[in-house]
């Protein structure tokens, strides 16, 4: 029931402020998302990381096939703290902008929260299919209406990259739903099904295409440099933060279990494609100007090593690729706060065209600084015992890949100390302006990241602890599925 | 255990008050407290030290469990060991009197507060570095340092030359580190620890692994390349000379340069059994050693001077660590704390009186108007240059003999880095204290001895590079206390195979002794008759010519490694963008063909009911005649 909960009180809150014209309606847009938060925060006392699946919702959806099943392991769980910790956060960030933005952008966030919920407790393969796809829909709403630049073709090219790899989704979830009978898409069922090794590799073929754009994996990641540049910055902040994770989660929830016997074939590609965009990722961020569209690079870069991770199927690659996940979401939607304060105050994100704002920008100045330390992956921040993780997998799975999987700390070293330079130290370089302070909701916010990056630095198990017994469940089914190839 | 957690803490709570209340907070509280923190963890290194001395045991303080999946297991957790604390001892104590320099030196800087929050910062890292018990623990130290280092590099940050030459020693750092990096998995995949205790056991327990062990050895070197300066990463730092003096004094000569020599010590008994690594470390340092001192001869900022000569002393220790003469370089590391460390501040007051000119072409003669600033120069420079009975002769020496024991040839050499040493160190102080002033008339009126508080940390340094060589005599000067800080190291690491060692014989003792004086000595009478006798002053920028030019403009390396990696790594970053682009242009072009088979469609369906009529005729016609054919 509580999980139930986490989807539809934040979707009925955001359609109801969507819907009011009243100025005070993004309050209950806001009010949704808090309470989501709570609630998250009520089942994580509840949870017991070592018990499989709980809070078990599961009731017939729209056919006896169909199911509306919820549930949470410690994987989908540390998800749900990403989600529901981090969009009140973006809210916050964005709240002293009433004058551009409506109860409608602060309600299609709420519904954004409950979509994904949605994808990440999904224990039935319909119910994934459909939660998967509503989130697209405020995020497209969001990024078209407040979004800047060349805006309508940019999402509809996100749009229709997304929407096409999920059909290829789609029709790999019905032919698993044909050959169980016709009986159930139950997650239970799909795995359970009996492919032969062609089917295994157009079944696989077909999840992990969906999965590759949304993470993205190079080159499926065409879409979003773009996007990400000209979204609003709360939709930065929520494709970044949040969406792609559907992505890296989609192929530990679904992929591996479903079509483990396709990893012989699609591993050592996913793995080159990964080690390929970290390096192109982290290369063409070193070229970038645009404050954002370095981001979005850095983006790409950091997660290919995730995703790299999570195919060497080790259980401490994976435990790092989860933390590493939520970790990214702070820092990235950190990253897109920092350039949205930028921009707001400065008109401009160029940072050939920024500098000298550490003089007069205090707070901030500490702020931004921390959250590239974290970006950075130095020790005692939360970037550190992911990246740690992440790196000694793969140095594990193949020495040369983990080598060039390595220089990763250095090229992010180059860039992001190159925009923080740029932008921060040396003299104001696009003529002189007033950069004002930290603003109070935008002091919380930051306070709230710094507050994340610092304590998951020092203490990090905690998040080891919730996802270690779930990891092991996969990779025991796994090596039973495979008999004992892996 | 208490008194480490102490020692350590007190930094910490420096940097955490300062940073964040510092700001207004009166500059006298600002400095007291983080003066107070260090003296305080010194103060505790003082006990611990005495502590060990009355039982070798390490003290081990077990916090929490860091991280524990799968196989990966660490404790977030400390050790003093007597390596350890001999670190601690230096780290902290040249690192208070650094402070209490600092204090008068940064007093009219707009962020005075910030400055000590670093570097109260810096000391907890270091001290997380020598003082974890495990290979994370000294990792996060190592970048904890690094980063520290950044922070203070680029303290005056409008400046945006200082801001890159932060950076450049951040990256070069972060190449070393990685190598670090590939060392740690190596060490976690072979050994399922990171423990050293439990390493450095199971590496004595099982030597057959020689082939792997070269290649961590090797990888944990390419890690001490970058903290300690040794080709090919050492370029970054000369250029961190862009930091405030005190900065350059703590960081940049006494502590975590050495960091790499620590390293190396700590893991020796790993080095035992990889003969090539050791090898390495030993070319690699001598080569050091002579390339920085030959381009040490010919620079003319005073700081920079100071800074090849770090990378060439730094050299040299690895010379030691190379020969297994592990005692030696710990030895060197810690005169060489308290001479350069002396020789940073005291051009840092020259700097101070000389109103931020570095260039000794514009100084000259100041020994009048600064005597104490030039009388503990003096025992700087004596110190370095191994004038006998100060505390780089014995510390020199002692590398020396080890290194006459290993190879004559890298004997030989080492003597060679040694007198060149001498002749730039000379140099230096000739051109800056004798001879007439060649600054302006203003400066020459500005000029004055430093105060109290930045002389007192001078004179103390001074009088600890005079006696440093107490710690470990040889044994021809004082059979029965010699080599106390050998004997002291040797019971550091049960686990530590024994090295066995054959003394060299008195004469010999005597001999290379001699060698090493007639060296100073000829140096002496060269720069004498050069910069005294003949007046000589450096020429300048214009003048230079030949091989003096390649020198002063430090071989070109920055030129070479901007051309061979700096700049390919952005036109790489360019390519790539480009390539990026036309990726979404081949996207775009995909789109666009479907596009077009849409618009064609479109054609078709134009609305009109006599077109659908010739699409149905033709249609029924190419059904019958493909049944006509089918059949």
């Amino acid at each position: 029931m509580g999980l139930l909960l986490l989807i539809i009180i934040p979707i009925i809150a955001g359609i109801f402020s969507g819907f009011l014209k009243s100025s005070a309606s993004r309050y209950l847009a806001v009010a949704g998302s808090i309470a989501a938060l709570v609630i998250n925060l009520v089942l994580a006392v509840k949870f017991n990381p070592n018990g499989g699946m709980q809070f078990v919702w599961d009731k017939v959806w729209f056919s006896q096939a169909v199911h509306f099943t919820a549930g949470v392991d410690g994987i989908s769980f540390a998800m749900l703290l990403l989600t529901n910790g981090l969009i009140p956060l973006i809210i916050l960030s964005q709240w002293n902008k009433t004058e551009e933005y409506s109860g409608l952008f602060y309600g299609l966030i709420a519904i954004m929260q409950g979509a994904l919920n949605g994808v990440f407790v999904a224990m039935d393969g319909m119910m994934f299919y459909i939660f998967w796809e509503l989130a697209l829909i405020p995020i497209y709403f969001i990024c078209s209406l407040w979004g800047s630049g060349d805006k309508y073709r940019i999402n509809l090219k996100l749009f229709i990259y997304t929407f096409l790899g999920s059909l290829f989704m789609l029709a790999s979830l019905i032919y698993l739903y044909l050959k169980t009978g016709g009986t159930s898409f139950s997650f239970k069922a799909l795995v359970e099904v009996q492919l032969n090794t062609v089917e295994k590799t157009w079944v696989g073929l077909g999840i992990l295409l969906a999965f590759a754009i949304k993470i993205p994996l190079f080159p499926f990641h065409n879409w979003q440099p773009d996007a990400y540049t000209h979204a609003p910055a709360a939709g930065s902040m929520l494709l970044s933060g949040i969406m792609l994770k559907m992505g890296l989660y989609g192929l530990i929830r679904w992929y591996i279990p479903i079509a483990p016997e396709s990893l012989a074939t699609f591993s050592p590609i996913i793995i080159i494609l990964a080690l390929v965009g970290i390096l192109y990722g982290g290369f063409i961020a070193i070229v970038q100007k645009d404050l954002k569209r370095l981001i979005a690079y850095s983006s790409l870069s950091h997660v290919g090593l995730i995703a790299a991770g999570i195919i060497t199927l080790r259980q401490d690659a994976l435990q790092g690729a989860v933390f590493q996940m939520v970790s990214h979401g702070v820092n990235v939607v950190g990253m897109f706060m920092v350039a949205d304060v930028i921009e707001q105050r400065a008109k401009t994100r160029d940072i050939t065209m920024l500098g000298g704002i550490a003089k007069q920008a205090h707070w901030f100045t500490i702020a931004f600084f921390i959250i590239v330390l974290g970006t950075m992956a130095v020790p005692f921040t939360n970037g550190f015992p992911g990246e740690l993780l992440l790196l000694r997998g793969v140095f594990n799975y193949n020495t040369l890949v983990g080598v060039l999987a390595g220089l990763t700390i250095i090229l992010c070293a180059v860039y992001m100390l190159r925009a923080f330079q740029h932008t921060m130290l040396g003299e104001a370089k696009g003529g002189i302006y007033l950069f004002a302070d930290l603003k109070w909701n935008e002091a919380l916010a930051f306070g709230a990241l710094i507050v994340l990056i610092i304590w998951n630095g020092f203490a990090p198990q905690w998040l080891f602890d919730l996802t270690n017994s779930s990891v092991k469940n996969l990779l025991d089914i796994l090596h039973k599925t495979m008999g004992g190839v892996a | 255990m208490n008194l480490l957690i102490l020692a350590l803490v007190s930094p910490l709570a420096g940097f955490v008050i300062n940073g964040m209340f510092g700001k207004k907070l009166p500059k006298t509280f600002v400095g007291t407290l983080a003066s107070g923190a260090i003296l305080l963890s010194f103060v505790a290194s003082v006990l611990l030290f005495g502590q060990l001395r009355s039982n070798p045991q390490p003290i081990v303080a077990n916090l929490y469990t860091f991280l524990n999946t799968g196989d990966f297991k660490v404790d977030f957790s400390f050790m003093a060991d007597r390596l350890t604390s001999v670190m601690m001892l230096v780290i902290t104590g040249v690192g208070f009197l650094i402070h209490l320099y600092s204090v008068s030196y940064m007093h009219d800087d707009k962020g005075f507060y910030k400055f000590f929050a670093y570097l109260n910062l810096f000391i907890f890292n270091m001290l997380v570095l020598v003082a974890g018990s495990n290979f994370l623990m000294l990792f996060f130290g190592w970048e904890g340092v690094g980063l520290c280092s950044y922070l203070l590099i680029g303290f005056w940050y409008n400046n945006t030359e200082y801001g890159k030459a932060a950076r450049k020693a951040f990256i070069m750092n972060r190449i070393g580190d990685l190598g670090l990096l590939i060392a740690l998995f190596l060490i976690v995949i072979n050994f399922h620890s990171l423990d050293y205790k439990t390493v450095f056991t199971a590496v004595v327990e099982d030597s057959s692994k020689q082939g792997l062990l070269n290649i961590i050895c090797i990888m944990l070197f390419i890690g001490a390349m970058g903290k300690s300066a040794q080709i090919p990463l050492y370029t970054w730092l000369p250029d961190a000379m862009a930091g405030p003096t005190p900065v350059s004094a703590l960081i940049h000569a006494a502590t975590m340069v050495t960091a790499g020599i620590y390293l190396v010590v700590r893991c020796q008994s790993m080095y035992y059994f990889a003969p090539i690594a050791r090898e390495l470390v030993l070319w690699i340092g001598l080569a050091t050693s002579i390339f920085a001192a030959i381009i040490g001869l010919k620079q003319n900022d005073i700081k920079k001077v100071l800074a090849y000569s770090t990378v060439s002393q730094l050299g040299l220790m690895f010379v030691a660590l190379g020969c297994m003469a592990y005692s030696a370089a710990m030895f060197h590391v810690i005169t060489h704390a308290f001479f350069k460390a002396l020789l940073f501040l005291g051009s840092g007051s020259v700097i101070h009186a000389m109103g931020g000119e570095q260039d000794i072409r514009k100084m000259g003669g100041l020994r009048k108007a600064m005597p104490i600033t030039y009388f503990t120069f003096l025992i700087g420079t004596l110190a370095i240059c191994g004038f006998p009975l100060l505390s780089g002769f014995f510390s020199k020496d002692e590398i020396l003999a080890s290194a006459f024991k290993y190879n004559k040839v890298v004997w030989f050499l080492s003597l060679g880095s040694a007198m060149i040493t001498s002749v730039y160190m000379l140099r230096l102080l000739w051109v800056t204290f004798f001879g007439k002033f060649r600054g302006t008339h203003e400066q020459e009126h500005h000029l004055h001895e430093s105060p109290s508080l930045m002389t007192i940390p001078l004179i103390v340094l001074a009088v600890l590079s005079i006696l440093g060589g107490l710690i470990n005599l040889p044994p021809i000067l004082s059979e029965g206390i010699a080599h106390g800080l050998k004997y002291w190291l040797e019971k550091t690491v049960t686990e530590n195979p024994v090295i066995a060692e054959t003394d060299l014989s008195h004469s010999t003792e005597y001999l290379l002794a001699g060698a090493a004086f007639v060296v100073f000595i000829l140096a002496f009478l060269y720069t004498r008759s050069k910069y005294i006798t003949k007046n000589t002053v450096p020429e300048s920028d214009e003048e230079m010519k030949g091989a003096g030019l390649v020198i002063a403009n430090k071989m070109y390396v920055d030129e070479a490694y901007d051309a061979a990696f700096v700049k390919p790594v952005a036109d790489t970053g360019s390519l790539m963008n480009s390539v990026d682009g036309l990726l979404n242009k081949v996207f775009a072009w995909c789109a666009g063909v479907i596009k077009y088979l849409g618009d064609l469609n479109k054609k078709l369906q134009n609305g009109n009911v006599e077109y659908y009529l010739i699409y149905m005729v033709i249609a029924v016609i190419g059904l019958l005649v493909f049944n006509f054919y089918h059949k």
